[in-house]
Formats: C-alpha cells, sequence, structure tokens
C-alpha cells in the first residue's frame, strides 16, 4: 500500500499539466483508430474466408486442387464443396471495400506512430526493455507471474512490463509488417511492380494462407491484451487510455 | 499568454488553411492525372482512391508475373456463369462464325470485326493467374490479340480516358482506364492452352487482363467503346461491379 501512494507523489512533484499523462494524446488516438480499424479488418476478413474457407500452399489453388487445410464452416459460394446444405449470403462486395480502406487508415496510423516514437522518446523510455530485464534471472520471474495471472502492482500503472514490452515490440515491428506485406503479396497489381514480394513468399497463394496465421497471431495477441487489461483493472486501464489519466 | 495563444491561433489557421487547400489541390490534381476511380464517391471513397491512385501511379508499365509452361494448372477452374442467352446459343450453334465485336465510341473508324479477322492479327500468348476475388487462383497459357494492336486499328482519340466493354450476356459489362486498355498483356483472348477458349472460361471472346482480378476479365465479349466520361454508362459508376457493389479497380 506504501508504494501505491509513493508512485503518485513522486510524480506530483512534475509540473500539474505531466502529472496526469500516462499515455500521450498520440498514444491513445493511434491506439484506438487502430482498434477500429483491426475489427473492421478481422470482420471483413472473415467474411472473405467464408466465400473461400480453403487453404493452399504455392502459386495457385482452387476448388479443383488439393488443400492445405479447410476451414469446416459454411460458404458464402455454392460453388465451395464445404459438406453444408446452405449457402450464406454473399458480403465479399462491402467486405472487400471496407478491408482495404480499414487497412489504408491502419497503414497510415501505424506509420505516423512508428516514425514518432522514434522521435518522443517513447521507445527508447516505454517499449525497448532494459538490459537487465533481460537477464533469464529477471524474465522467468516475470513468466512466472504472468503463469500465476498475478495482478500487477501499482508501479505497472506507469510503466509496461518486460513481457508486456516485447509483445508490443512484436506486434508492431514483426506482425503488422507481416500482415501488410502478406496482403499486398495477393495483389496482382502490388506483385506486377514488385514480383520479389511474393515469390519470396512461395506463391500467391502461400501469400493468403500466411496472411490468415499472422492475423490469427494478432487475434490472440489482442485476446491475451484484453484479459491482461482485465486482469490489470478494465476501468483504470481504460481511463488511462482514454483520458490519458491514471486513477489515484 | 494572451500573446502566445494569438499567434497558436494564428499558426493553427495558418496550418488548417494550408491543409484544406493543399488536399484540394492535391483532388485537383489527382483528377487531372486520371487518379480518382469511377466509384469514389461514399463511405469506401477514400481507400478506393488511395488504392487505385498508388497502384496506378506504381504500375503503369509494370508487367503481369508471366509463368513456366510446367507451372499450367491441370484445370483452368471453370467458375460458375448465369445460364446463357438465347443470343449466345444461337450464335455457339452457328460454330461462332458470326460472333462480332464491334469498337466505337472516341475512334476514328468504329469498326466491327469477325472472330476470323481478329485471329488473322499477330497472336500473342501468355501464361498468367487468373486470381478470383473469392481467393482461388488458377495459372493459364491465354492466347489472343494485344487490345492495343486492335485499338490502334481503330483509331482512338487523345481525349479517350476509358475503355467501356459488353459481355453478350444482359448487364455484364466493365471498364478500365486507357493505361489497362494500351497495356501489352491486356488481351482478346480466344485460346486457352493451346485450344479455342471453351465456354466457362468466356469462349469464344474474353477480355484477358492479368493485373486484375477475374471480374474485370468479362467473358463473351461484343462490345467496346472507347470514351473520356463514364458516366453517362449504367449508374456512372464505372461498371457494373460497382453497381452490385464490388469496386470498379480490381487490382487488389
Amino acid at each position: 500500500m506504501g508504494e501505491s501512494v509513493s508512485i503518485p507523489t513522486t510524480v506530483s512533484a512534475l509540473p500539474a499539466a505531466k502529472v496526469t499523462a500516462r499515455h500521450s494524446a498520440l498514444v491513445r488516438v493511434t491506439h484506438w483508430i487502430t482498434t477500429l480499424c483491426f475489427f473492421a479488418l478481422l470482420l471483413t476478413g472473415v467474411e472473405l474466408i467464408i466465400s473461400h474457407p480453403r487453404f493452399y500452399w504455392g502459386e495457385t489453388g482452387n476448388v479443383l486442387t488439393p488443400t492445405l487445410f479447410k476451414i469446416p464452416i459454411p460458404s458464402s459460394r455454392s460453388s465451395v464443396p464445404t459438406g453444408y446444405k446452405y449457402v450464406l449470403p454473399d458480403q465479399n462486395g462491402w467486405s472487400r471495400y471496407l478491408h482495404f480502406q480499414s487497412a489504408w487508415i491502419l497503414v497510415l496510423t501505424g506509420l505516423l506512430y512508428a516514425i514518432a516514437i522514434f522521435f518522443t522518446g517513447h521507445l527508447r523510455r516505454n517499449l525497448l526493455p532494459s538490459k537487465s530485464d533481460l537477464s533469464w534471472r529477471a524474465l522467468s520471474a516475470e513468466i512466472f507471474d504472468h503463469l500465476r495471472f498475478k495482478r500487477p502492482g501499482p508501479a505497472e500503472a506507469w510503466s509496461y512490463n518486460t513481457l508486456q514490452r516485447l509483445a508490443y515490440l512484436f506486434v508492431i515491428f514483426v506482425l503488422f509488417p507481416l500482415v501488410i506485406w502478406t496482403g499486398l503479396a495477393m495483389s496482382l497489381s502490388f506483385v506486377s511492380a514488385f514480383p520479389a514480394t511474393v515469390t519470396l513468399l512461395g506463391g500467391q497463394q502461400s501469400a493468403r494462407t500466411l496472411h490468415f496465421f499472422v492475423s490469427v497471431a494478432l487475434v490472440l495477441f489482442l485476446l491475451v491484451h484484453v484479459f491482461e487489461v482485465f486482469l490489470a483493472g478494465f476501468l483504470s486501464r481504460m481511463r488511462a487510455m482514454i483520458t490519458g489519466k491514471v486513477a489515484p | 499568454m494572451n500573446q502566445l495563444s494569438r499567434r497558436k491561433l494564428i499558426t493553427t489557421g495558418i496550418a488548417a488553411a494550408a491543409g484544406v487547400s493543399g488536399l484540394a489541390v492535391a483532388a485537383r490534381l489527382a483528377q487531372k492525372y486520371g487518379l480518382v476511380p469511377p466509384d469514389h464517391g461514399g463511405v469506401y471513397g477514400l481507400g478506393e482512391t488511395l488504392t487505385y491512385a498508388s497502384q496506378r501511379l506504381l504500375t503503369r508499365h509494370s508487367l503481369a508475373r508471366e509463368f513456366q509452361p510446367s507451372q499450367i494448372s491441370q484445370r483452368p477452374v471453370p467458375n460458375d456463369i448465369a445460364p446463357l442467352s438465347d443470343a449466345y446459343k444461337r450464335l455457339q450453334a452457328g460454330g461462332f462464325v458470326d460472333w462480332r465485336l464491334s469498337i466505337d465510341g472516341l475512334v476514328d473508324r468504329p469498326t466491327t470485326f469477325s472472330l476470323a479477322q481478329l485471329k488473322s492479327y499477330p497472336s500473342r500468348s501468355q501464361i498468367t493467374q487468373l486470381a478470383c476475388e473469392e481467393g482461388w487462383s488458377y495459372i493459364a497459357q491465354w492466347t489472343g490479340v494485344p487490345l492495343h494492336h486492335v485499338l490502334d486499328l481503330v483509331g482512338v482519340h487523345p481525349r479517350a480516358k476509358y475503355l467501356v466493354y459488353f459481355s453478350i450476356e444482359p448487364d455484364w459489362w466493365e471498364s478500365i482506364d486507357m493505361s489497362d486498355a494500351l497495356h501489352p498483356q491486356t488481351f482478346l483472348a480466344y485460346g486457352l492452352n493451346g485450344n479455342d477458349l471453351p465456354t466457362p472460361n468466356g469462349g469464344p471472346l474474353r477480355l484477358r487482363l492479368p493485373r486484375q482480378l477475374g471480374y474485370k476479365s468479362v467473358k463473351f465479349v461484343t462490345h467496346m467503346t472507347v470514351t473520356d466520361s463514364l458516366k453517362s454508362f449504367g449508374k456512372g459508376l464505372g461498371s457494373a461491379a460497382p453497381e452490385a457493389g464490388y469496386s470498379w479497380y480490381a487490382g487488389i
């Protein structure tokens, strides 16, 4: 309890305007734009899969070729053999429009964020773990805490823990670039200008399959992320990400 | 403090004005250089315009990937088509001898071509991928006459901006910009994997556009119009696809 009081006290020594700023406006605005776009991409992505819930490896794949795997759901196309006796309504038109529009907004927002965090110090201060935090002893202690679902201490209302930092860095610098790359590698027009973007992935259908797997990884991150927010205290974390303020 | 807020107000004002006029200039330039798709209106206009404009700038001269004969799919997918019209069946019964392709609009010599005429022009083959917006794809060898060869014969006006093309089947039409129409891989295809183009794949004549999704490669083409505006065609959205809720530009 003493610790939980001591942190706001040290902070209150700072100028009044800074006291309340847990998350900068840039982080908060880009976070929620990304959230909105991600849900739109997820919903429309699922709709697009429904029109052909079969996945392949290599350049080509269709109902006449063997699959890598199938998702056992009904389809919105009668030409796809699914085993179900009904066909779902076609949602691909608006899904494709919304998928790409959200992708554009997400990419532009992500670019703004990725460039800004180099200059504002957010990357160095809040995201990159310190060397001592990366020691086996520190890391294993942290993993152990996470596996026990230990509620984060009050200090973590002001700072990300090491696993959290590593997860965010992985999402920002690995998963998002990969999902953009595999998405663009499906574009006939884009790969006509940059053919290596698809051949490096093993072909257009491989790109589609990888796009699916990277999206699944992003959804897993989202689930853990939301779970941790609940564990840490939904209201206080939501307030911090919306208003920027930390609850006393 | 007063001084500061006034300065802030002026700076913000100037920045806002610059932003708005910058956007206006960008929109004007985009329009001028043909970077705005016909279905740019509505809630998805932003994304569509960004996609079309950026891909048009990046891919104006790029070639669709071509593949080795060994990569040709065992069977080209005969995708579902609506029951064929009587007009098609009549021509099919006659072995397509009377199949005609007419080209009009902003051209010097509006012309009607028979299949035999089209086949008498230098033929080209390409082994390219046909990808459907649903997610599946196949690779096949397409044979035909490059569309630019035929467009040169009819003489396209400098004012031309779009090519609108129609299937013999009702309500099936698309359009592309002149950059795509004159692209070396845009074919009037009449052959598939060394044989005549079969009916399920669009025979006897299909517009083949390998840098866009399959639905832009209209089957059973009989009519083309060169134009400088798409406003007077259908609902003015560019083609049948946007009227059915699909994007006009299908490069992605």
